[in-house]
This record gives structure tokens, sequence and C-alpha cells, in this order.
């Protein structure tokens, strides 16, 4: 099965390790992510003014390309972009003035009215490959691992886009128990990890990461699973400041939710790019026998 | 048909046989032969280029227009030199836009994407607008290469950006005020110096030039008379001009001089 598949900046540079996994797990269910040929930086962040429609240009270019090629569907991975390529989709499709002023600001670009259903990785995968199907495929089962989910804010709202109605979420839950891991309940998973605040307030941002790790980390968890770059940033990059500084009392490392599934699939762990991870990422994973010991 | 060719209000310059279209240069009207460049049209009509014209050959960038035509809302483009004036044409060159370009050391620069970040922090604020895209008269898709350099694909970068004659009318339409035709540039030195394996051929090439192989024959020129030179340069026999639609394999019959 082909799908059309939007990448994202982020995962072509600092998130390798989310990106090449995916492909390369996908490829063993029998999934080929078809990379647009053409796309541009999704924006990022979806803008909150009402009226600004000039952000709206970069996120609605992107979906246009999808429908260029034929598609009605476009997976994408990083949480972020899930979701600012999902509100613009929902604007074309609702809002017929702004839809209007769009179309006619992009006169060298096809009309576009919302005809491509943005989806995000996890649901394609409950979808498309099913959770059956999944565990069959899983060759190297991550038993007694102890993996937390983490939806963060952009899988989950505004309730429009959500992949799963927030709280009630179980799609992630039902991912990590098909590769066998052993499911951590996670009160922190809706938390937000500080996203962008960790630039303009800093502390703040800090305080709710260690605040949602500890979370995670008291109900027993061995490391936190999410899907977004920023996440990872503010979550995995910066722990080692958590637990010095902000009160975070023992690490617990991150992974992508699609590396997980390159190493429960039996994948070389070299795509896994764990060096692009919090060193205790791939410790933790060789410790557990999950990959074998190489060096770097 | 032969006319009497009135230029702006009412002063008579020249005459000339063709039919005559009214094309209007910086809100001025004047009536230019319709077979005529941009360019031609406006040294018609009494410009003089000290600025913004080079090579006549649609190559060196330095004569880029804009343009708009009688009933339609579009901004349309072209270099002067090359784009034949239309009727009722409103125009101006462009020659020249102020453009930042960040000086770089080539030798101390890191061939990753975020050198070129850092040089050009500027690159995020794109918006995906595409009016540079649809302003570049060499129809370069400029959107796609900034899209390209801000995730670090050098390679595509390069290839979408490699008909680019640094005319400037990409920044001169920008939102996110950057000058992209200056960015695509130290991406191309990165790529093609750092990143990109080296041409072998090339090296061979310039060993050769060193162990002065064309020193001779440079000698030999300096040395001629014009009557010499004009001779070598005309004549069919001495010259041997590689044809208009040659084939990739075209090599001369005489490669002395290779
Ligand atoms: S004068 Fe050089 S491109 Fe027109």
């Amino acid at each position: 099965m082909k799908v059309s598949y939007y990448p994202g900046c982020t995962l072509k540079t600092k998130a390798r390790n989310l990106e090449d996994t995916a492909i390369g797990a996908l490829a063993v269910l029998g999934v080929e992510l078809v990379e647009l040929p053409r796309w541009n930086c999704c924006g990022a962040v979806t803008s909150l003014a009402q009226d600004d429609l000039l952000h709206m240009l970069a996120p609605v270019r992107d979906l246009i390309r999808a429908k260029e090629q034929g598609s009605d569907k476009l997976v994408t991975i990083c949480s972020m972009c899930y979701n600012t390529l999902a509100r613009a989709n929902l604007l074309m499709r609702n809002d017929a003035e702004k839809r209007d002023a769009l179309n006619r600001f992009m006169d060298e670009e096809p009309d576009y009215a919302g005809e491509v259903e943005v989806i995000h990785l996890l649901n394609f995968i409950r979808d498309e490959v099913g959770w059956d199907k999944l565990r069959a495929a899983v060759r190297r089962p991550l038993t007694g691992l102890r993996v937390a989910p983490y939806y963060g804010c952009t899988l989950v709202r505004p309730a429009e886009v959500a992949i799963e109605p927030a709280v009630d979420a179980t799609v992630f839950e039902k991912f990590i128990e098909a590769l066998g891991a052993q499911l951590v309940h996670n009160p922190g998973a809706f938390d937000c990890c500080g996203s962008y605040q960790i630039l303009s307030h800093p502390k703040q941002a800090l305080a709710a990461s260690a605040e949602l790790l500890g979370k995670a980390k008291n109900k027993g968890a061995d490391v936190l699973a999410l899907s977004c770059p920023l996440c990872d940033y503010n979550l995995g990059k910066r722990q080692n400041e958590l637990v010095a500084d902000h009160g975070l009392e023992s690490k617990l490392p991150t992974i992508y939710f699609t590396q997980l599934l390159a190493v429960a699939l039996g994948l070389d762990s070299s795509l896994c790019h764990f060096e692009l991870n919090h060193e205790g990422t791939r410790s933790l994973l060789e410790e557990r026998n999950l990959i074998s010991t190489v060096a770097v | 048909m032969s006319t009497t060719a009135p230029i702006g209000e009412d002063k008579i310059v020249a005459k000339v046989t063709s039919k005559h279209v009214p094309i209007y240069v910086m809100g001025k009207r004047y009536d230019v032969p319709d077979s005529l460049t941009i360019m031609k049209a406006m040294e018609y009509a009494g410009y003089k280029f000290i600025r913004g014209c080079g090579c006549r050959g649609g190559i060196c960038g330095a004569c880029g227009t804009v343009y708009k035509k009688p009933d339609d809302y579009k901004i349309h483009v072209g270099l002067a030199c090359q784009t034949v004036v239309q009727e009722g044409m409103h125009l101006t060159q462009i020659p020249f836009y102020p453009a930042t370009r960040t000086v770089f050391d080539y030798e101390q620069t890191p061939a990753v994407a975020e050198a070129v970040f850092k040089a050009y922090p500027e690159l995020f604020r794109c918006v995906a607008c595409n009016a540079c895209t649809k302003i570049c008269p060499m129809d370069v898709p400029v959107m796609d290469y900034v899209a390209a350099i801000k995730r670090g694909d050098f390679e595509k970068a390069t290839e979408l950006s490699f008909d680019c004659i640094q005319c400037g009318l990409c920044a001169s339409r920008c939102m996110a005020e950057m000058a992209q035709y200056h960015i695509a540039q130290m991406v191309r030195r990165i790529y093609g110096g750092k990143i990109k394996p080296k041409a072998t051929h090339l090296a061979v090439m310039v060993d050769n030039v060193k162990a002065g192989k064309f020193k001779d024959g440079l000698e030999q020129l300096k040395k001629a008379d014009v009557a010499t030179l004009k001779q070598l340069y005309m004549s069919k026999d001495a010259r041997e001009i590689e044809p208009n639609m040659s084939e990739d394999e075209w090599v001369p019959t005489n490669n002395a001089y290779l």
C-alpha cells in the first residue's frame, strides 16, 4: 500500500530518528510512505489570530500538493505538522469566505476545499494496518519494557483535530501494547511540555517539563514515548538540566513511537539514530537486550 | 508602412518602418516600434543605460523589468533585453534592489544547514506566499528552493536555483524581507565546494593549466597584431564554431588547444 507522506522540516534535520524509523518500519508492514515531491514548511504553528490568513498559505499549499497528486490522504508524523496541516484543512473545508480569499490569493494553484484528509501516523497504523497485523509483525517484543505514552497538546487539541478525543484516547496505548511492551498509564499524557515557551519563559517551561516527566516516572515508567520533536527537545534533550535544577528526581529516557516500532519489528538499530536521543535511551534499550550494543 | 513616430508628447525623433505601439515607461507614454525589446524601445525613446544593462543576451541579470498589461491585475516580469514590447504595457526597470548579503568565511564555515540559518535567520520568516516564484524572469521555483534550504536539503536547493541570474527581483517582492538569491548562492557554494564529490577531470585540467599547457598559445595571441586576431576570430577555417543546436557529443575537429 502506498500513501502520500508529508515529512516536515525537523524530520529532515534534527529528528531523522523520527523519520527513518517510520519509513523503515512501515515498509516492513507493507506500507510505502511516498514523500510529496514538492513541499514547503507547514508553518510549524497555527496562527491563533482570526484574520491571519497569511500564515495559512504554507499548510494549504502542502495540502494542494497532495491533492495535485490525486491523493485523498496525507500521512504525517510530527505532532506539530499534523496539528498545523489538520487545522488549515478544517478551515478550507468549513470557512467559505476565507477559503475563497486564500484560493484567490494563490491564483497560481488549483482551488482547494479540504478534499485531502490529514492523518497522523498513529491513526494510520490503527486504521490501515490494524493492531492484529501489527502484533503479528513484531519480531522482538518489548517484553518488560514499561512504556508511558505521551500525547502532549498538538495531537489532541483543539478537539476538532484530535487524533482521538483527549482523556479517552487509547490509540497510543494500544500501539504500545501491540509491540509487547508493558503499558504504563500516564496521568501526564495530555500535559503541555512547555512548548515554545522554552524561548520566552524558560523557567516555567522547564518546570512544566519536570512535573510531567515526574508523573510518568512515579507510575514506574522506564521510558516515555512521544511523537513530537519539540516535546522531545523539552523533555529529552534538556532532561539533564531538569534533573540538575528543576526538581526532576531521576531521569526518564524519551523515545519516538516510531523508534519503539522499529526496535519491535527487529530493524537494524542504526536506523534508529539513538545518537539524536537523550543518552539514556540507547543505554536503557541495551540494558534490556532490545538492541545490541554497538561500538559508536 | 512608413510612419513618423511621435515620442513623448510632441517631439519627432525618428522615421522608422514598422507598426508603432504605445508603451508607458514609468508612467510616461512613448510610441515605439512593436518589434523592439523593452531595452531597445527605451533607448529608442531616448534613455541611455549606464546601469541596468549588461550582456544584452539574457544572462547577466542586470535588466530585470516589471510591467502590467491593460485589463490584467497580474504583475508581469521579463528581462528588458529579451522581452518584446506589448501594446499598452506599463513598465519600469528594477535593475537593483537593496539586498542583505552576509559575508562568510568559506574556509571556516562547516557544511551544515545551521551555518546558513545563522547567516540568514530571516529564512524562517517565509510564509510561502510564492511572490518570489511568480516574479522570477528565469522561472526558478524560488519558494521551493527556500523550502529546501529550510530543511537542510542543499542538493535540492542547488538544483532548483541553478538557473538564477541574480537579478534580485525575488528580493524586491519578499514579504519576509530576505534576499533569496544571496542565500541560494551561499548554499550552492557550500554544496559545490564541500559536499558534492569533486570532479576528477577538473583537477586534471587544473594541473594541465598549471603545467603550462596553454602558455604558448596565449603568448602567441598576446603578441598577435589586430589583423591576425581578426583573421583568427572571423575566419571559418581558423575558428570552428559550435553549431547552435549541437548535440551533447559535439567536439571540434581541431582540438589542439583543448
Ligand atoms: S542585459 Fe544582461 S540579462 Fe539583460
